[in-house]
């Protein structure tokens, strides 16, 4: 019984307080060193025009990138434009979720359904989503159904795939604990088939997120009034490629913010992964 | 006691794996099932588990037929079988969750203590070593306290020591309320050392070859004449049972004993 020698005793040698300021300091490190790259891109490029090598005109240096974003917030423009953007992606999002959801869970877990289906759904998913953008509009306006629409169809495959594949790649073994205890069909579903879904699909949440923003970009960039899509458009057609890149960094930091919300959201549920990326929080 | 008469099982693919397997096993008996690959020890544990019921014959537990997991029968399996997302604790009582939270709490802290695991009780189940999962999987089996423990070779993926501490263990914690066990396994040293009847099986139909009734006091002493001369006794039945030219001993005697020796 006391077979098992484990060693915790040897790395106790070292002071609990310079241990944690090391881990601090390597916790801070890490996302310090993703930002590194663009920066310093970012640096020399504002360098390269000051020194006059460019005038900037068709890439402007990020201190005019900047400005004109401060503009943008100070005339209250970027909040509209955010907000009406986030909510095409927020509605279009929770509509894809929740069919992708359905209609995944529905198929991974009854066979006869996924017969029935699952071809057609894939034969669905062959088709580029952009090609549905005239029927929608025809069917839906050119406001903004249509547009949430075609978002809710980008959205919705990566899903309703990571739902199903998650529920068919369930390890049977696990599934014969369940059995062994005698669990009725939905304890099975919520003590085993939920959590060992989870991972796939939270990464099917993130993947279907990120095609959301793809997507709501070619919505707007189809006509629309208002949004980040009109900001680009509108950057284009009065040649001004300051307010585009403008459109663009926000685009990228609400993209990165709203993925990282889902990541922080479901990382307590996650933290018995023993995976490669697991580390991160023991190390 | 537990009843198995003339179980067999095909398999839909037109594979005989059992056939007319006949044993009744008494309340706090030990028999280790043991055989050549093939033979269909891991089909019948699974058709007394209620996993795979057999497709002819019965299997009856104090005269209620088997064909579905039962409360009364656990099973442990080659591997730990934990489920990831729980903690330790959580899933020594993953089978009492029927009961009130602090009766839970209260049998799986005794479970943890009497496996020598209470200070893992809040640990993953990736943070343990092999032997130290199978020990949950056993208290896992153990806490809803069945009639019939059932195992699946539960100790073939482990090193040798840890193997023999386990097995100690195992029968440490079966005298605690001396359930059944019935152990499949092609370790003949764990057979040996563990059980009170050794069924040796013979492959291609899975059948009963033979039965070796291993009349030892416990604790067994692995380094004496008398162990080594059953372990010899079992070798030679293993050997025998993959002769084809030699009939089945146990069709000879019927269902009873076979003590040809």
């Amino acid at each position: 019984m006391a077979m098992t020698i484990e060693a915790p005793a040897l790395e106790q040698a070292a002071p609990p307080q310079r241990r944690s300021a090391w881990l601090r300091l390597r916790g801070w490190s890490r996302p310090a060193l993703g930002l590194l790259l663009p920066l310093t891109l970012a640096l020399g490029w504002e360098i390269y025009v000051a020194l006059g090598y460019s005038n900037g005109r068709l890439v402007p240096p990020p201190t005019k990138v900047f400005s004109t974003i401060m503009e943008l917030a100070r005339s209250g423009e970027l909040s509209r434009h955010v907000s009406a953007t986030l909510m095409r992606v927020g509605l279009g999002f929770g509509v894809g979720v929740v069919a992708g959801t359905i209609l995944g869970a529905i198929s991974g877990y009854w066979g006869l359904a996924r017969r029935l289906l699952d071809p057609t759904v894939q034969a669905l998913r062959a088709i580029p989503s952009l090609a549905w953008v005239p029927l929608f509009i025809l069917w839906l306006g050119i406001f903004e159904t249509s547009k949430i629409a075609l978002i809710a169809v980008g959205v919705f495959f990566p899903v309703y795939l990571g739902v199903m594949g998650g529920i068919l790649s369930v390890d049977r073994k696990i599934v014969e604990v369940g059995r062994t205890f005698r669990l009725s069909g939905p304890a099975m579903i919520r003590r085993i088939l939920l959590p060992a879904v989870l991972p796939s699909y939270v990464v099917a949440l993130r993947v279907g997120l990120g095609l959301g923003w793809m997507f709501v970009v070619a919505a707007e960039l189809m006509g629309a009034s208002e949004g980040l899509g009109y900001l680009l458009l509108d950057g284009q057609q009065l040649g001004k490629p300051a307010q585009i890149l403008a459109a663009i960094v926000i685009f990228a930091i609400i993209g990165k913010f709203t993925d990282w919300l889902i990541e922080v959201a479901t990382a307590p549920l996650l933290r018995w992964q023993d995976a490669f990326g697991g580390s991160k929080g023991a190390a | 006691m537990l009843a198995l008469d003339r179980v067999g099982k095909t398999y839909p693919n037109g594979v005989n794996a059992l056939e007319r397997f006949s044993a009744e096993i008494n309340l706090g008996e030990i028999v280790a099932i043991i055989g050549g690959s093939g033979c269909g020890k891991s089909t019948l544990l699974r058709a007394i588990a209620g996993l795979d019921p057999a497709s002819t014959g019965s299997v009856t537990l104090d005269d209620i037929r088997i064909s579905a997991p039962h409360e009364k029968i656990g099973i442990i399996f080659q591997e730990p079988r934990l489920l990831p997302w729980l903690s330790v604790a959580d899933n020594i009582g993953f089978g009492l969750s029927h009961l009130p939270a602090n009766v839970r709490r209260e049998k799986v802290a005794r479970a943890l203590a009497r496996v020598g695991l209470a200070d893992k009780a809040t640990a993953w189940p990736r943070e343990l070593s092999g032997g130290q999962a199978q020990r949950v999987a056993i208290a896992r089996a153990l806490v809803p306290q069945p009639e019939v423990l059932l195992l699946d070779e539960p100790f073939s993926a482990l090193d040798a020591f840890t193997r023999r501490d386990l097995q100690d263990h195992l029968l440490d914690l079966w005298a605690d309320t001396r359930p059944t066990l019935i152990l499949v396994t092609h370790d003949v040293d764990e057979a040996v050392v563990l059980a009170d009847r050794v069924l040796v099986m013979r492959p291609r139909p899975g059948r009963l070859f033979e039965e070796i009734r291993v009349n030892l006091a416990r604790p067994r002493d692995r380094n004496t004449p008398h162990f080594d001369n059953f372990k010899r006794r079992v070798l030679t039945a293993l050997d025998r049972s993959l002769d084809r030219s030699v009939p089945d001993e146990a069709g000879k005697a019927g269902a009873g004993e076979a003590m040809w020796w």
